[in-house]
């Protein structure tokens, strides 16, 4: 199989950033809970691609290694937020951010 | 460059062609036989000789059907669950070996589709993507019996996932590689993996029932209970799609358990190369896979349905825990040297 | 060959991420993320780590994502209403800080990769074993850290998303305000 070699770092690097941008920008705009969390996991992989491309530009594998643990934060993240959703629902019968605001002044 | 896509494109077709519109009608026919056979009845007997044309009249059937859409449904989301039942479980053939290194015109040409050393994490990640077709199928008919089904079948389907990949895990690490040639060369040269590691032989095989919603744990399709589970809503050439794609899944990963688990596409003690060896390869992984098609079709019809419960409980609290026992074992036994040919 | 690979599913990956962060229903926009991560997957493969690539797919995609689904389904969650007061400036500002981000940080890159060309990809760097050997030898106690991280979450997520236990009986006011149709189990 020929190894790839032809794509520059730079563009990996590029997308990544789009990708986290895009990301922020739904993590801020989002009023459905699920949402915002959808647009955490974006940033999150987006890091994932950075990392990755950095690893690659630095011939290192410690890059790779540290997706690995970012993969399995995230899948803890996402299991105790969901739980978290699931538990605030029962009580508000919501998910809207907008209307869980208890605890604002 | 050429000549790599060439070989490339004429394996994929090879595959598809006799998993594909082999494997379907097939199975239907050896299902439905077998099945009368074992219940001391004739079975579809009318339709040409030994009812063989009987496959034939059902597509043709299916296509004629007239094709509802429930009303209320999430249209895109509804049309797209057959097609994610089909192309998970298609892909998954790239990885299987089933043969000797070809040589010509003075290249080699290994015969498997892949060749990227992550071979049976590829398998494994592709079928993992199967479970979208039961959740959107049921989500999408706007039906609370589906819903129900689709979502049971897909915790059943992640539950028994880790327990195959476990066991297949185990399986690897006397080859020491992800690659499935290394894994055939490695029993060709040794002995079945079958042999050594009954234990996770036999969680694959549970798991690998589990995994293609097959009776015993057939649940979420159980046509007693949930109505149709979570292809109720579906009829016509749509159902037909998701048997397909039941099948063609079960088809993987049986292959996937004889190439890790009964040597692949190789025979204890017989060393062809060429064409023929490639010929002869071949016809032995068929042979072998449909050794497992016909346990499949005798264990459907000779087991009671497992209830919900009861399946959750043997996922996670026996298969997991005998998967990880397994997998212990093995690299105990594989530090202490017990395992033949490895470092 | 790679080039076209790398720009169609990096539109692929972009397009679908634009459709996670605005789609109204909750469904399509986790299926979007789906899409996303598959296309991400294939740019680890071009980067030459096939194995993160094939674990992007067989624990986030068929995983998390299948979590997700279970949460979106079992609570029934509606699609977003339409806009009201203050949203729109919301989210131009929100534009306006991505944008900005963007802006900030693309320079950065073509400043830092054009010091240093990426090597030629060997055999070894993309093979498992030096993976596991460098996860198993030099992070170990990150390994083992994470190991107990993900215990925590199981134990952490199971407490948190069970039903309340029963309120004693005769206490004024104290049933849980949850009717018995909220019951989720499957």
């Amino acid at each position: 199989m020929s190894l790839p070699t032809s794509v520059p770092v730079s563009w990996f690097l590029v997308l990544a950033a789009l990708l986290f941008a895009i990301g922020i920008a739904g993590a801020l705009t989002r009023r459905n809970g699920i949402g915002i969390f959808l647009s955490i996991e974006l940033m999150l992989n987006a890091v994932n691609v950075a990392l990755v491309g950095y690893s690659r530009l630095l011939g290192e594998r410690t890059g790779q290694i540290m997706v690995l643990f970012v993969m399995a934060v995230a899948a803890a993240e996402a299991a105790v937020g969901l739980g978290l959703f699931i538990a605030v629902y029962r009580q508000r019968r919501t998910i809207d951010v907008n209307r869980l605001n208890l605890m604002r002044w | 460059m050429q000549f790599d896509l060439l070989a490339t494109a004429a394996k994929m077709a090879l595959m598809l062609g006799i998993f594909i519109l082999g494997v379907a009608p097939i199975m239907l026919w050896v299902e439905r036989r077998m099945s009368a056979f074992m219940q001391d009845r004739p079975g579809p007997n009318r339709l040409g000789p030994l009812g063989l044309v009987q496959g034939v009249a059902d597509a043709v059937k299916f296509m004629f059907k007239e094709d509802v859409t429930p009303a209320g449904a999430d249209k895109p989301l509804y049309l797209m669950a057959p097609a994610l039942a089909l192309i998970p479980a298609l892909s998954t053939y790239v990885v299987i070996p089933f043969g000797p290194d070809l040589t010509v015109s003075g290249k080699t040409v290994p015969l498997i589709v892949s060749t990227g050393s992550a071979g049976v994490l590829i398998f494994l990640a592709l079928s993992s993507l199967g479970v979208y077709s039961l959740i959107t199928a049921g989500y999408a008919s706007n039906n609370k019996f589906s819903l129900l089904g689709g979502i049971r079948a897909s915790a059943q389907l992640i539950s028994y996932e880790l327990a195959l990949t476990v066991a297949v895990l185990a399986a690897l690490i006397p080859a020491g590689s992800f690659y499935l040639p290394d894994v055939v060369a490695y029993q060709q040269k040794h002995l079945w993996m079958v042999i050594p590691q009954a234990i996770g032989f036999l969680v694959f095989l549970v798991a690998m029932f589990a995994e293609t919603n097959r009776l015993p744990f057939d649940l979420p399709e159980a046509e007693s209970e949930l109505i149709a589970g979570f292809h109720t809503e579906y009829g016509a050439m749509r159902f037909a799609t998701f048997f397909m794609g039941e099948y063609i899944s079960m088809t993987a990963l049986s292959m996937l358990a004889v190439t890790l688990y009964f040597g692949g596409w190789t025979l204890p003690f017989v060393h062809l190369t060429g064409w023929l060896g490639a010929i002869v390869g071949l016809a032995v992984l068929l042979g072998k896979v449909s050794l497992f098609m016909l346990f499949y079709v005798w264990v459907r019809w000779t087991f009671p349905r497992f209830r919900y419960d009861q399946l959750m409980r043997l996922g996670w609290k026996v298969l997991l825990p005998l998967a990880i026992l397994n997998l212990l074992l093995v690299a105990v036994a594989t530090l202490a040297g017990w395992f033949p040919g490895v470092g | 060959m790679e080039t076209a690979i790398f720009l169609l599913f990096a539109a692929l990956a972009l397009g679908s991420a634009l459709m996670v962060v605005t789609h109204k229903s909750p469904v399509y926009a986790t299926m979007s993320l789906v899409v996303t991560l598959f296309s991400l997957a294939v740019m680890f493969v071009l980067l030459g780590a096939p194995f993160i690539g094939a674990l992007q797919v067989l624990v986030y995609a068929g995983a998390i994502v299948v979590l997700f689904l279970f949460v979106l389904m079992l609570l029934n969650i509606s699609k977003e209403e339409h806009q009201h007061e203050g949203q729109t400036v919301h989210r131009w500002v929100a534009l306006l800080g991505a944008g900005a981000f963007v802006g900030l940080v693309v320079p950065l890159i073509y400043r830092a990769t054009q010091l240093r060309n990426a090597g030629v990809l060997t055999e070894e760097f993309v093979s498992i074993r030096g993976f596991a050997r460098d996860l198993f030898t030099r992070y170990l106690l990150q390994f083992e850290i994470v190991g107990l991280l993900l215990l925590v979450a199981v134990v952490a997520a199971t407490v948190v998303a069970r039903k309340p236990p029963p309120a004693p009986s005769g206490v004024p006011g104290a049933d849980s305000p949850v009717s018995p149709s909220l019951e989720i189990e499957p």
